[in-house]
This record gives C-alpha cells, structure tokens and sequence, in this order.
C-alpha cells in the first residue's frame, strides 16, 4: 500500500459516495448517544453528590470574598504603589513607569473596581494553580508511573476548549466566582507540573550528590538543594501559570454574575459598543503585560544579595519601602479623596470619538471592506470548504464549472505534481495531487472514510504503528458521535487559517533572521500578541468587519502567526556554524544560501512552528465560536449556554482529538527529521 | 606488601569491594564480604554476562595523615571506588571500615553524622549550588547541621582564607572562573574538618597553570590540617608531587599499589609502566640535580658522583631512606641526595636545590 494506492481508493469513494450514501454521510441510526450518557452521568453526579460540590464551593468564596474586600477597601493609590515597588524589585524603573501608566488607564477610564474583581479572582487562584501543580510536579518528578499518567490528563486539560469545561464546573459548584477560579485553576496548574518536572529534573547530580556529601537529611536535600537549585524554571512555570489564570478568569466571565474586566468586554461587544470594548480590553492586556513582566522578571533577576554585610534593616528594605509607603499612601489617601475614589466627572475616555471615527471609516470605506471580505470569501474560504466543484457558480466566479473545465484543472493539476515530483522528490509530488484533490472537492465534503484513510496512513507513516492506531480511534471517535462535519468545518477554518499564518509567518521570520531592525520592530508585537487575552484580538476585527467566518479567520491568523514567526527566526538564527561557513567558502550566493542550505536545515524547527501555530489557531478557534462559526467550537459554545453538559463535552473531546492528532504528528515529523539532519532544536 | 607500612594508624579501610552494573547485577552477591576464590574469573564472566564490573575486589588502606592517590584510565572504576566509600553508591559486597566500624552497616541517619562530621568530598565538576553565594555556598553543610548563621560564616570564613578566597564571599557561582569554583568546592568539604577528605579529579578541569597552583595549595593545606585523603587523578606528574601511597586502577580492579618510587622501579605490567613511561627524567637528571642540605649526622653513608644518572641511583635510594652523600669531581662533598628529593625532581622535571652545598 503506498500513497497512489490511497489516492486511488479515495477517488473511489468519491465516485461511489452518490450510490452509497453513508459513505458521504454516516448514519444517524449509527450515532452512538454519548451525548445522551453524559447527561445522565451528570445528573446522577449532581444530585447524588452535589453537596460535597456545593461545599467546596462555599469554602472557597470566602478567601475570593476576603481578597475583594481587601483590594476594594485599599485606595487605588496604595494598590499602585505596592505593584510599583514590585515592578522595581523585578526589573526596575522602566516597568515601574509601566506599570504606573497602566494603573493609571486603569483609574482614569473608570475600570479600576472591574480590575480589582478580576485581579482578586486571578490573586487566589493562582497560588492555588501553583501549589497543585507543585505537588503533582513532584509526584511525577518521583514516580515514572504517575508520569505517564498525569501527561496525557495535562494534554487534555490543555487542549479542550475552555467552554466546554465551564458547563460541568457551573452545574456541580453552582454560579458564582468560584466557577471562574476552579476553572482557571484547572486550566493553569498544568504548566506548573511540567516546569516543576523539568526543573527538577535539570538539577545536576553533583548538586545533588554533593548535598548529600554535606550531610543533608532528605527533607534538606529536596527544600534546600533540588528545589532552590531549579528555582528558574519553577518561576518560569508561575509566569506561565499566571497568564494561564488571567486568561482563563477573563474568559469565564462569560458565564457573568461577576461585574470584572471579562464581563464589561463581553457585554460591550454584545451592544456593538466597540469603543468601550476596546478600551476595556486594554485593561486586560496591560493587566495581563504587568503581570507577565513582573513573573518574569522575578524569574531572571539574578539576586545580587550580599547577606553577611548588612543589616536587617538593608536586607528587608523592600518589604520596609513597601509597607511604610503604603502606610503613607493610605493615609493621604484619607485627606486627598482622588487619591482613593476617582471622582466620575474626572474620568476620561475617548470611546464615544472612537466609536464615532469607526463609523466614518466603515461608512467611507465600505466598499474596501466589503470587497475584501467578498474576495477572500469566495475564492478562498468556500473552495476550501465546499471545493471548487461547489464554490464556483455564477454567483460566485462569474462562471459555471463546466466538464472541459474539470477537465483542464485535472491535467494542469497532474503535469504540475509530475514536474514538482522530478524537482524535488515524490513526496511533494503526493502532496500536490492531494492538495489538488482536496481543492476540487472541499474538506467538508470529502467521504468520511477517505478522510479517515489518508489521515491514518499519513500518521503511520510519519509516526508509527501506535500514532496511526491512535488517530484511527480519535477519528472515529468524531464519525460515531456524528460531529464528523462539524470538525470537519474545524478543520476547515483552522486549516486555511493555520497554512496561511506559517506561509506568512515564516516569510516575516526568514526577513527577520536577516535584518536586525525587522527583528528589533517584529519582537514587541509578537510578545504583546501573545500575552494579549484572546478576548481583546478578536475586538478590532469586528470592528471593521462585523461577525463572521472571515473575522474568525482573521483573528486566528493574527494570533496563530506568532510562533510561526519566532520558530522560523529562531532556526535560521540558531543553525551550526560549520556548515553556513562550509557553504559560503563554497561559493553560494546568499539566495542560494538561503534555499539550499539554511531552509532546509531550519525545517525541523519551523515545522515545531507549525506544530505550535496550529494549537495557537485551534486555541483562538474556540474563543472565536463568539464571532459567529460553525464548526465543533459552536457546538461546545451551544453546549455552554443550552446548559447541555453531554454536548460540550462531546464536542469539546472532540476538538481536543483533532488538536492532539495534529500535535503529535508533526512533532513525530519533526523528530525524525531532525534525527536524519543530526540536529537538535 | 609495602615497603612503607607507616607506623600510624589506618583510618580508611575497603576490602574486596565489588560493584557491578548491569540487568542484573544482584544475582552475582546477596550482601557478603566480597571475598570469593577466583576473583579474575568472575569478573571475566560478569563482563561476559553484559554487565559492567565498575569495581572487582578493591582493597586499600588509607592511613592517618596520608595521600593516597588512585590513578587509571578512564572507565577503570576510579569515581565509582570514591563513591562507594562515600556511600554514595552502594556497593554490591565487601567491607569498608572507617575507624574500625564498617561503614556498610551504617543506617542512613548514622551516615547523614559521618558525612556531616567526619567526611567530605570535593567532585569533579564542582557540584556547586547555583542559587547560593561563595559563602552561603561553604556554609551550606553547617547550615544543614542547624548552626547559628553566626557560627557558621565565622567558620566558612576561615575556610575561605585557607583557599586564598578572600573578598570573593558574595559571589555566585557562575560569576567565578574554573579555578575558583574548585576552591569553593574545597572550601566547601573543609568546612566541616572532616578526617576522611575524598577527592575525585579536583584540578582535571583547570588548566596546567592554575593546575600547578592548586596543587601546591593542596601540598599547603595537608601540611597544616593532616587529613587522610583519598585523590584520584589522570597525572601522574600530579601523583608523583603529591603521593604517600599510590594505586592503579584497570578495568575495575586494583593492579598495583605503593609508593610512587615503587611504581616506577617495579611496575608490576606494562600497562602501569605506561603510566609511569611519561617521566624520562630519571635517564636526564644527575645527582647532582637533587643535592639538599643533610641534616645530620652523614657518617657511614654511601657516596657516589654527582654526575651519576637517576635512573642507576633509583634502585639505592628506595632501599636506603637515609640517602646517599653526594660528592663533586674533586671529591667535596655536594650534599645528599635522598629518595623525596629524587622524586620532587621527577616531578618537577626540572632541578631543584642549590647546586653546591659545602659541608
Ligand atoms: N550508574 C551507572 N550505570 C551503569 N554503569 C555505570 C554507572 N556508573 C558508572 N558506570 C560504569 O562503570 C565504569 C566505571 O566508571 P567510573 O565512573 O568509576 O570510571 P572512572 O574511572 O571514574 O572514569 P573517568 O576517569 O572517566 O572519570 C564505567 O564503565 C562506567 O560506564
Ligand atoms: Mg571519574
């Protein structure tokens, strides 16, 4: 069985799908009522031990209670002081402007309460995240057997939607702010785990065997030597849990019943009030860049402490310089009322303008607007979907696909992959007739089994008996609860979506890997990019193009190009020196340089970009459900506000299939082509 | 079987030590003493077995006061052999005595005394902590004995004067060069003055330069604190400069042990001739490259020329301790030659000494 054999097969189906027709379609009759199961189970679970849920649940209010209470009775004022005194201990005074400024915003454009609500929320469920995943890092850390367990729970609890998720928490907790705190805790310890595993990991044996040379006890020797050793990564793991949280805390508030920064941008969108959306968004994203500086900076500082010169005094001076000008804030906060209520009339914001200057755009603009996303609708979107034996119609093209045209596409399609085939190998040569093939007849209406076929022999082959074996069952697991066309449509989106921000990404990521200015000008949008909630990317795009698929789309790629930038800058830049001076003194010309040597080098890493570009794309996929799609997202989005638990879940496994297939894939691509280049990334 | 048994006491003992790793190196011992009839044999049949004989019965004494080097290629089982005595690895039979109790039978709390007090260890890649400054680094095992913090840097600072690390206390690791991250790492072992000093290729990452340094500190530092120490190095010039008693190591088992005049003299093999083949110095010097002051009484000793070659004096001198009176053309006395002397010029590879020492 080789690929031309597949192909065969596939053009088969296709000719048979119409006097078979559970060949394009499975059958409902066929459709196993997990869905259904689900549901029972839950009801079973709520009402059998909804008291112990609803327990936990009273138990943690309180703390969330206590720290909004706090963060509400503290002025402004002192709040700020205390995060700029953190911002210097981490960095310094560059952040501590940051962070001024952005508390500042906070204050002015009246958002200071939202803030404080989320941020209480974020306060309690992050150490939370931290201590669980510690201590589940350590179990890992110490028994391989409870590694292997946690990995795959990590993969899923990553990887389903976070709508999905939501329902189950709501229906055993209850409403309220514990739903977002247990579900942003679910969300963020995982990092955790894998930074403490890591780190734990990374510490050196003659670090350890010399403490245990110095006579440490075991205790000692895990808290005073294995712990502080791989402190680095393990504040590396707070960071990255920190923005899990807020993340998280952001999007649940879509379940509302708490007035924070989620909410208010949510509700603002829902009214069309795009202005106030956007500057509430801000919120977040400052929110969400103090925050990640801060963990970070924490993270790297290198402490320069010298312990046996000072006094207590000196040692404790920032916890001193903190608590005493709180003191001090406070009390002044007490005479100067601005200092700790913003008085409404001196609030600021420039929504209405904004809102205003978007009308004047979109009303001038509007033929653009439209053009584009016409353009971009019909020629690339609906080929994609429905194929081009659907997509083209008069309506459409202008045309109708008539046979000479069927029959033009078919031979320039195959002269191409034979002369791509001679060029550069068979591989490319399967990989055009594919391509071809899928162009013709669309994601969503290729024959399930077809689909199932390719995708299983494309996993055998990059990864083995056990990947093929698994993605045969995650497909089938999608046909059986007969979600197969809406992943598909999933997969549609994110498909298009993904193809172009790498095609995209990597051209940026190769001008960047040759320009130090590009690189210096690329390397703060993609930060800010990546620590923006998912939330406040999607703000701009509805804007200007209202809902829909193609600002769905837009949205994923302005998200999902990320990594495919900074993988493909960071291969270029990180290649073995050898052989690029093996090459120059050969005579290349830095084209050929470029293409025949550097690219090909830097493939292995790129194709981790990809690897990373299509879980960003299916991350955002999820929150884009919002905007208007169609696919398994929706499903779980409808599942969320129908209150149909069995629903979300299904679809939300489902979409969690599809991204760990994906993942798994060109990682065991990559994997082995690095091993072939005798690289490692 | 040595020449020298010094009539001190033995601090350091293993006998018929046996560690082997392998898929299943528990079926060749359950425990015991090591001791078994045909040693070459079993080693031979582990191996074939796919197993890996790190150590085949290693016995040495180690005396109060003396350093006793073990040299070997790489692989030979040099670090393994320290690490059993360290209880780092545990060996799969044998006995190890320190102080006369057998070390072995030691519970792990017992352990965590012997090494807060009584041993300690400098590593190879220094074994540092990176989270810890110079001194917070050598104060790290009485941190962990649970002394005051006063205590503890006021011994950490006597420490640090040893290693000649003065005004470097508020370091980090990372901010020091090789050399001076080994001197933490010995500063670190001396901390708690232990009697038993393990040290397995402290100056193989330096180079030769600072090489040379630490090892005359190291010559300093014995001569004022008088441990009994375990070194394993790959020179043997820096076995040569440093040795009481010396032993090689090949594939696991011990090959040869005694002073290094006897190695030199009477290499059991070829393969410890190799080691002790890189010093011609013996054919280059004369005696009268080795002349020192006598001091005493040189009456009834032997006299030979001070042009007579090393190497035919090498044999007299390991048998007469006393030294041999060394004399100039016209028959003045120059001065003695003795078998220290002899050796610090091997190792040296360079003559020492005033040339001409009239009596
Ligand atoms: N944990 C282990 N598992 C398996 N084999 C080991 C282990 N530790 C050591 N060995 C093997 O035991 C043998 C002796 O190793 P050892 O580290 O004692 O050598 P060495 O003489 O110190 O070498 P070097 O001079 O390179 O430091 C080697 O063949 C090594 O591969
Ligand atoms: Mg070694």
């Amino acid at each position: 069985m080789n690929w031309f054999g597949i192909i065969l097969v596939t053009l088969l189906l296709i000719a048979l799908q119409d006097k078979w027709s559970w060949i394009s379609e499975y059958p409902d009759a066929f459709i196993l009522p997990i869905t259904g199961w689900l549901n029972v189970m839950m009801d079973w679970l709520v009402s059998n031990l909804g008291w112990f849920f609803m327990g936990v649940s009273w138990f943690l209010e309180w703390p969330i209670q206590s720290v909004q209470w706090a963060l509400h009775a503290l002025p402004w004022a002192a709040t700020t002081f205390i995060f700029c005194v953190l911002a210097f201990v981490a960095s310094g005074w560059r952040l501590v402007f940051f962070t001024l400024a952005s508390c500042l915003y906070m204050v002015v454009i009246g958002y200071w309460p939202e803030s404080m609500n989320t941020l209480s929320l974020v306060a309690i469920s992050v150490p939370l995240a931290i201590l669980i995943g510690f201590g589940v890092g350590v179990w890992g850390f110490y028994s391989s057997r409870a590694e292997r367990m946690i990995m795959p729970i990590l993969d899923m609890l990553q990887t389903i939607p976070v709508f999905a998720y939501l329902l189950p928490i709501l229906m055993l907790f209850g409403f309220g702010t514990v739903v977002g705190l247990i579900a942003s805790i679910l969300y963020s310890f995982p990092p955790m785990v894998r930074n403490t595993i890591v780190g734990l990991r990374q510490v050196l044996p003659e670090v350890i065997e010399s403490g245990v040379m110095s006579g440490a006890t075991p205790r000692q020797l895990f808290w005073q030597v294995r712990v502080p050793s791989a402190h680095k990564q393990l504040l590396l793991g707070v960071n990255q849990s920190t923005m899990a949280s807020l993340s998280m805390v952001i999007i649940a508030s879509i379940i509302g019943g708490t007035s924070d920064i989620g909410w208010e941008v949510l509700s603002t969108i829902r009214k069309a009030q795009f202005g106030e959306s956007l500057l509430v968004g801000l919120v977040i994203a400052l929110m969400a860049m103090v925050i990640d500086r801060i963990t970070a900076g924490m993270a790297t500082r290198s402490d320069d402490y010298d312990r046996e010169n000072k006094t207590w005094v000196q040692r404790h001076r920032y916890w001193i310089i903190a608590a005493i000008g709180t003191a001090i804030v406070f009390a002044l906060a007490q005479m100067v009322t601005v200092l700790s209520a913003w008085p409404r009339e001196m609030e600021f914001s420039p929504a209405r303008e904004m809102n205003e200057a978007l009308t004047y755009f979109i009303i001038n603009f509007r033929a653009e607007i439209e053009s584009i996303k016409t353009f971009a609708f019909f020629f690339i979107m609906l080929p994609t979907k429905i194929g081009l034996q659907g997509a083209i119609s008069p309506f459409t093209w202008g045309f109708e696909l008539k046979t000479w045209h069927v029959i033009v596409y078919t031979i320039s399609m195959v002269t191409l992959a034979l002369l791509s085939g001679r060029r550069w190998g068979i591989k490319i040569n399967i990989l055009v007739l594919l391509l071809a093939l899928f162009l013709y007849i669309g994601v969503t209406k290729m024959p399930w089994p077809a689909m199932v076929l390719i995708c299983v022999f494309a996993a055998w082959r990059m990864g083995g008996r056990n990947l093929a074996l698994g993605t045969f069952l995650g497909l089938i697991f999608l046909v059986v609860t007969g979600m197969w066309f809406e992943a598909m449509l999933s997969v549609y989106l994110c498909g298009i979506a993904a193809i172009i921000s790498f095609v995209l990404g990597t051209a940026i990521g190769i001008w960047a890997s040759t320009s130090e200015k590009v690189s210096s000008i690329i390397r703060p949008i993609n930060d800010t990019l990546q620590t923006m909630p998912l939330f406040v990317i999607i703000i701009p795009f509805v804007m200007v193009f209202k809902i829909g698929e193609f600002t769905a789309l837009l949205a994923i790629i302005a998200y999902s190009i990320v990594p495919s930038i900074r993988y493909a800058e960071h291969g270029l830049r990180n290649l073995p020196e050898g052989v690029i001076e093996a090459a120059t003194m050969m005579g290349g010309t830095n084209r050929q340089l470029l293409w025949q040597v550097k690219i090909p080098l830097a493939l292995p890493v790129m194709m981790l970009g990809l690897n990373q570009t299509i879980m960003y794309a299916i991350a955002m996929l999820v929150i884009a459900a919002l905007v208007g799609t169609n696919g398994l997202e929706q499903l779980v989005y409808i599942g969320l506000s129908d209150g149909d638990f069995g629903l979300g879940i299904v679809a939300g496994a489902g979409m969690a299939i599809i991204a760990i297939i994906v993942d798994r894939m060109t990682q065991a691509w990559s994997k082995k082509r690095q091993a072939q280049l005798g690289l490692e990334v | 079987m040595e020449k020298s048994t010094m009539n001190k006491d033995v601090r350091l003992s293993c006998r018929n030590i046996w560690k082997v790793y392998g898929p299943e190196s528990d079926q060749f011992f359950e425990g015991g003493n090591g001791v078994v009839d045909d040693p070459e044999t079993l080693a031979e049949n582990m191996a074939k077995s796919d197993h890996i004989v790190a150590n085949a019965n290693v016995s040495f004494d180690v005396h109060v006061g003396e350093i006793f080097v073990i040299m070997g290629l790489s692989g030979s089982g040099k670090s393994t052999i320290v690490r059993c005595l360290s209880r780092l690895v545990e060996p799969d039979a044998g006995e190890i005595f320190l102080d006369g109790e057998d070390l072995l039978k030691k519970t792990s709390s017992e352990l965590i005394e012997i090494r807060r007090h009584k041993m300690g260890m400098v590593f190879q890649s220094f074994g540092l902590l990176p989270h810890l400054n110079v001194i917070d680094n050598i104060a790290f095992p009485l941190k962990l004995q649970g002394i005051p913090e006063k205590e503890r840097y006021a011994q950490a600072e006597r420490v640090i004067e040893l290693v000649g690390l003065q005004g470097r206390e508020s370091n980090f690791p990372k901010e020091l060069s090789g050399g001076q991250q080994q001197r933490v790492g010995i500063a670190r072992s001396l901390a708690v003055e232990p009697d038993v000093w393990l040290l397995d290729e402290p100056f193989s990452a330096l180079d030769p330069l600072i090489r040379k340094k630490m090892q005359d500190e190291f010559l300093r530092i014995q001569s004022l604190l008088h441990k009994s120490i375990v070194f394993i190095t790959h020179d043997f010039q820096e076995a040569l400069r440093i040795a009481d008693r010396m032993a090689i190591m090949r594939d696991g088992k011990i090959v040869q042990i005694g002073r290094p005049v006897d190695l030199i003299l009477n290499p059991v093999d070829d393969y410890v001739r190799e080691f002790t083949h890189d010093v011609p110095w013996e054919s280059i010097l004369r005696a009268s490259d080795i002349v020192e002051k006598p001091d005493g009484p040189i009456e009834g000793m032997g006299r030979v020329s001070g042009d007579t070659s090393l190497a035919s004096l090498l044999s007299y001198l390991s048998d007469h301790e006393e030294g041999v009176i060394v004399e100039a053309k016209d028959g003045s006395v120059l001065g003695i030659a003795r078998g220290q002397g002899l050796l610090s010029a091997l190792a040296l590879g360079c003559a020492i000494g005033p040339a001409h020492v009239k009596v």
